[in-house]
């Protein structure tokens, strides 16, 4: 009942109600849409969960991350390799994906933070590495090196979700599955020591470390568990997607695009990457739309453009903060 | 494979020219950073604009890049200013990560501005010139690499006497050393900021105008030339003119030995291990001042 306690208590009544709502239509939206919007739906939760990832380094722990392409593409390699050369199946790979993230993000954390690398320094160090990940798996010939590396493709009558081989629709509700977990493992460790000392560190690091917080151990923490959880999104977008280059996986933009999402929607909040992944998809897709048959590729990428800057100038706490206000949502101004 | 010293001379000559470009580049990055501690995470797409508009000029005028790139400094210029006027300036004092935001959707736009009006084929100009190359002793050595090389050291050496003897080069060093010293002495800090933002718009202008006279342009460069960039001033120090030199000439002659040791794709592998190694052993950079 404690976790209960720490999941759910101090929720204003009607954002509980609220996010029941969601879930249950989100449960039944794949019986009633196209399959085209399940897809959507799919990326959306997907950078939802990507987001929510990179959040506990940045948003609770104030770790400036630009290179969580990397644990993507490590996961997504680990797991395609395992199935492909050794017949492990993903589940089973996942335990490898993430050891390997959590293995090359903890080197990257502890160089970081011993040699005291803070701020664009920190932000430029992860890029570094993911660019040198990047280049290095470009030339690694036994995983198809640049030209990609590919998973079998079967046409099968029935889904296989033990070895991930199925429909938009598996995938849908698993992804569905990983954001609510990773919603509330967010919820419970914020509601924690954990969580209290990240936002202690966040705001001032000096302070945190004087009042007998170990800085260094809950960075690190906040670094490993950000990179398993990114790895676990690269797992299931690689046998989603069932192809990885990578200039595309490990890219800078890539890092990006799985960035802004909690920021557009509220950095350090809960809900924010949520909102803000499902925003940015949907304004993509509308854009997509918007703009098709016009043949100018990047006009839609201008209009994202133009809506991130919009966001920045009006709303720089990000919507989700605004939103809950509105909706009363918000107990006593408190994040939630 | 077989290679002699000889070999492995001209490359880094080649590689040293090409470094010069490149120092231009990074200076326009590291006087923004070293006045406002604003990061450009649009740098190289500012580049890549350049880059498009000395194509653009040479294919519809025949100016060479030499030539274009004065109104294409002076138009970046104008662009750096009116950019830090309307935007930046609202943002000098937010965290890292809201202005890194804000830049990236600066760069996303001019990014894919470039895109939808010149399309993703590589695009570059052909001077008659091209091709020949000036020999001394038994070195071979294009003629654009040595023009471009002598117009970024040119530029680079106005930029400097700028700083050092003009009084508004000397505000602004003012303004940069201490801001609220700048305001009580009376100086117009937001006006100086502006004037920064353009002359570091005007650096990559030029660069650009100057670097597509070695390579052709495609939009996505931008975001290569965005992180040489930056390797660059970290490794020399952020917001230091003498490490953005110095770390332009390192990078440029370490991709040419790593292009000539190694793959040429492998080549950016040895900048980021530099990168990487700077950043733990001296953060700072080479020429930085410890924070």
């Amino acid at each position: 009942m404690a976790i209960i306690e720490r999941l759910f208590g101090g929720v204003p009544r009607r954002a509980l109600v609220g996010l029941a709502m969601l879930a249950a239509v989100l449960l039944l939206a794949p019986f009633v849409v196209s399959p085209f919007v399940v897809t959507v739906i799919l990326l959306m939760f997907y950078f939802a969960y990507v987001g929510q990832a990179w959040n506990i380094m940045m948003g609770f722990a104030g770790q400036l991350s630009l290179g969580h392409s990397l644990y993507i593409g490590l996961g997504a390699y680990a797991a395609a390799a395992l199935y492909m050369k050794a017949g492990i199946g993903p589940w089973a790979g996942i335990f490898l994906a993430i050891a390997l993230a959590m293995a090359v993000g903890g080197i990257i954390g502890y160089l970081g933070f011993r040699f005291a690398i803070t701020g664009v320094y920190f932000a430029l160090l992860t890029i570094a590495f993911a660019e040198f990940f990047r280049i290095l798996f470009d030339h690694i010939d036994w995983l198809g090196a640049s030209a990609g590396y590919y998973l079998k493709v079967e046409n099968r009558q029935e889904n296989d979700p033990f070895n991930l081989r199925g429909s938009p629709t598996m995938f849908y509700y698993i992804m569905f599955g990983l954001v609510v977990l990773a919603f509330g493992l967010c919820r419970w460790l914020l509601t924690g020591r954990l969580g209290h000392y990240w936002l202690a560190i966040r705001e001032d690091p000096e302070a945190a470390q004087a009042t007998g917080i170990e800085v260094f151990r809950y960075k690190m923490m906040a670094v490993l568990l950000s990179s398993g959880m990114t790895a676990l999104g690269g797992v299931f977008i690689a046998f989603y997607n069932n192809n990885l280059y990578p200039e595309q996986i490990f890219s800078m933009g890539r890092s990006i695009e799985l960035l802004l999402g909690p920021i557009i929607g509220g950095l350090g909040t809960l809900f924010g990457p949520i909102l803000g992944s499902a925003l940015l998809v949907l304004v993509g897709e509308i854009m997509t739309d918007l703009t098709e048959g016009s043949q100018l590729a990047g006009l839609k990428q201008i209009f994202y453009g133009l809506v991130v800057l919009l966001i920045v100038l009006f709303l720089p706490g990000g919507v989700w903060p605004w939103l809950a206000r509105l909706c009363g949502f918000d107990r006593d101004g408190e994040r939630k | 494979m077989e290679f002699s010293a000889f070999d492995l001379f001209q490359a880094v000559v080649k590689g040293l020219l090409t470094g010069m470009v490149y120092s231009l580049m990074a200076l326009g990055l590291t006087v923004i950073f070293g006045v406002m501690r604003v990061v450009n995470f649009a740098h190289g797409e500012m580049m890549v604009v350049a880059m498009y508009l000395a194509v653009m000029s040479f294919a519809a005028l025949g100016i060479d890049p030499m030539l274009a790139l004065i109104p294409i400094a002076a138009i970046l210029f104008a662009f750096g200013y009116g950019l830090q006027r309307t935007l930046i300036n609202r943002f000098i004092n937010v965290p890292e990560h809201m202005q890194f935001i804000l830049m990236l959707s600066v760069a996303i736009i001019l990014v894919n501005v470039c895109l939808v009006l010149a399309g993703p084929d590589a695009q570059g100009v052909q001077l008659d010139y091209a091709l020949d190359s000036f020999e001394i002793g038994e070195l071979l050595i294009d003629k654009v690499r040595v023009y471009a090389a002598l117009g970024a050291v040119v530029i680079s050496a106005l930029l400097y006497l700028f700083f050092s003897r003009t009084r508004t080069g000397k505000a602004i060093r003012a303004a940069a050393d201490n801001h609220a010293g700048a305001l009580v002495v009376g100086l117009d800090v937001n006006r100086l900021y502006a004037i920064t933002f353009g002359i570091g718009a005007a650096c990559v202008g030029a660069a650009g105008a100057l670097t597509i006279m070695l390579v052709q342009v495609q939009p996505f460069l931008a975001v290569e030339y965005t992180l040489l960039a930056f390797t660059i001033v970290i490794i020399g120090g952020l917001g230091s003119l003498r490490g953005a030199i110095a770390g332009g000439l390192l990078i440029g002659v370490s991709e040419a030995i790593a292009g000539f040791l190694l793959e040429p794709s492998l080549k950016s592998v040895f900048s980021f291990g530099l990168l990487i190694l700077v950043l733990l052993i001296r953060p700072q950079g080479l020429f930085g001042k410890a924070a």
